[in-house]
């Protein structure tokens, strides 16, 4: 074997080994978070730990339910609004544009899929807060103005590009074939988008959505900064949540004075690292059933 | 066409384009807002200097730790993540792994990149604990590392992923390895992709708090070793924007402007990089 051959053979171990480390470090991430979570596991029925409310760490009750609650608040707000504007859009600009405006446009999206998240926070303190804290006095129901609302609209705009350039490229993906046949029945551009290239995109634009609730449920810093952070059950646009990407963010420094509550906290990042696995691997199924179809 | 079909065509390409107009408008908003609160903030003092004592109460010095820190800590973890998402991204070529084991290092790598950056954070927090550093430079560094890997090895592969066939072959074709044909021709032509897979990750990297927060910590000054604790810009954002003083908020501002340039800047140039470097690679 010549000295070429033995340099194949070595990169190729290394290239294999780097690989599987990469999986290892997947599940490691996963069983390291469990055992970490144990302690809160053992003294708490997983029943109690998703169900009830009372936060009182220094007692020993550990009940995420207001964590979950503002998380579930604060992403469904966000995609109710994010959702009809990404797809007009993302059909728009893959159906209806003429190349000229989508290749001028669309690098403007992507800007704003490449922006830190304190930068989408700082915008929200500093433009949407007083504008919800101003909107709550008319519907009098006074705020700060740190509510499910404001945190739910910054969301918006942060999921956004996600949910157009995976609509973009599902709808590309639709064979053009699709189109002229109903072009060529008679239909006119909207009902040939709507019940030919929609219907074909369909599960992909579900895949697109996935991905967004699942980026919106693990944000941390933007939702941080304009939530309000008060454990209590959000009851209205105009309360304060406390998602539990917050939670973590806020209490580590303080974990470790009080027993369990470190545990608790890891048991919050589990939850978060296992919805947002469920919801990725839910959603790259149906992407590749959808790429799959065309070929 | 009846009138009501051609009513509702024009009324859906209305709400379309009302949609995308928000988009833009929403997008140059944010980038407006922090450009107009920034920029005033932004003098040649903010920039150079230290933070002084009663820094946090209003008195004088800049935001130089939090740039440095930033600095120190993406780069170093850019390079770190490089070295293992070129090899996993070549690995995905169908020559080193079978079909079905690159699906299952696809499948984790599609998970790593959902993973939201505060449980990088905590499980970096996890394993410094473990073997007893605190926060640090280091922590910062790795942690980051583990975060850009599934960003850069995915655009990676897809780079690798489009280069023709034929060249590929006719390596193979006079003989070279499989190392020979990767490092000589499949690198050689996807260069600029996997530079701009670099800059992009290193984007994804400095614009990040939740991840350094647990692992980098804060300091006022430029760390001096990999176990110094090391400031950055988002956490320079995230906690003086939180002070009720108004002088130390627009000093958040200006951080704040400068992570936006520094990550709009990265962003652009590896767009065109990518687009100018295609004209010295083979078609």
């Amino acid at each position: 074997m010549t000295s070429r051959h033995i340099l194949d053979r070595l990169t190729s171990a290394v290239v294999r080994t780097l690989a599987f480390a990469v999986v290892l470090f997947a599940l490691a991430l996963a069983v390291g978070l469990y055992v970490k979570s144990r302690p809160v596991l053992y003294t708490h029925s997983l029943m109690q730990l998703l169900c009830t409310s009372a936060w009182r760490p220094r007692q020993g009750e550990f009940g995420f339910l207001p964590f979950i609650a503002g998380s579930i608040a604060v992403t469904s707000v966000a995609m109710i609004i994010a959702v009809p504007l990404s797809l007009l859009s993302a059909v728009y600009l893959a159906e209806y544009a003429p190349t000229r405006v989508r290749e001028s446009l669309k690098p403007i999206i992507d800007l704003l899929a490449a922006l830190p998240s304190v930068i989408f926070g700082i915008w929200g303190v500093v433009a949407i807060v007083p504008v919800v804290k101003q909107l709550g006095q008319w519907c009098g129901r006074p705020t700060t103005g740190y509510t499910v609302l404001a945190a739910g609209l910054v969301l918006a705009v942060m999921v956004l590009p996600l949910i157009i350039s995976v609509t973009m490229d599902v709808l590309t993906a639709v064979p053009r074939e699709a189109r002229e046949a109903g072009l060529a029945l008679g239909a006119t551009r909207w009902e040939t988008t709507r019940h030919i290239v929609l219907k074909c995109a369909a599960p992909g634009i579900v895949a697109a959505i996935i991905l967004a609730v699942s980026r919106a449920w693990g944000e941390t810093m933007a939702v941080l900064m304009v939530a309000g952070n008060v454990t209590r059950l959000p009851r209205s646009l105009f309360d304060p949540a406390y998602p539990l990407p917050a939670l973590i963010a806020n209490n580590y420094g303080e974990m470790m004075s009080i027993p369990r509550y470190d545990a608790a906290l890891m048991f919050a990042a589990l939850l978060l690292l296992v919805l947002v696995t469920v919801f990725n691997l839910g959603a790259q199924l149906l992407l590749f059933r959808v790429s799959r179809r065309w070929q | 066409m009846s009138t009501a079909r051609l009513a509702r065509e024009r009324a859906t390409l209305f709400l379309m384009q009302l949609a995308l107009v928000c988009v833009i408008a929403a997008t140059l908003f944010i980038m407006g807002t922090v450009l107009f609160r920034g920029v005033p903030a932004l003098t040649w003092a903010m920039l150079t200097s230290l933070p002084t004592g009663g820094f946090y109460l209003g008195k004088g010095g800049g935001i130089l730790n939090a740039i440095v820190g930033s600095v120190l800590l993406s780069i170093p973890a850019t390079l770190l993540a490089t070295l293992v998402s070129l090899p996993v991204a070549t690995a995905l070529q169908t020559e080193y792994l079978p079909r079905s084991l690159a699906r299952i290092v696809t499948v984790a790598l599609d998970i790593l990149w959902g993973i939201p950056s505060i449980v990088y954070g905590v499980f970096g927090f996890l394993v410094m604990l473990a073997f007893g550093i605190g926060t640090s430079l280091l922590g910062g560094i790795l942690t980051l590392t583990f975060l850009m890997i599934p960003v850069m090895t995915r655009a990676m592969s897809e780079v690798i992923a489009a280069t023709p066939l034929e060249l590929k072959e006719t390596a193979y074709a006079i003989g070279a390895t499989k190392y020979e044909t990767m490092r000589h021709v499949i690198l050689r032509q996807s260069f600029p992709g996997l530079v701009t897979a670099m800059m992009l990750a290193f984007g994804r990297g400095i614009g990040d708090a939740a991840a350094v927060l647990f692992t980098a910590g804060y300091s006022d000054r430029i760390p001096r070793s990999l176990t110094d604790p090391a400031a950055s810009l988002p956490l320079a954002v995230f906690f003086q924007l939180a002070s009720p003083s108004p002088i130390v908020q627009q000093r958040a501002y200006a951080a704040a402007c400068v992570l936006m340039v520094i990550v709009l800047t990265i962003s652009i140039g590896a767009r065109l990089l990518g687009s100018r470097a295609r004209r010295f690679t083979i078609r």
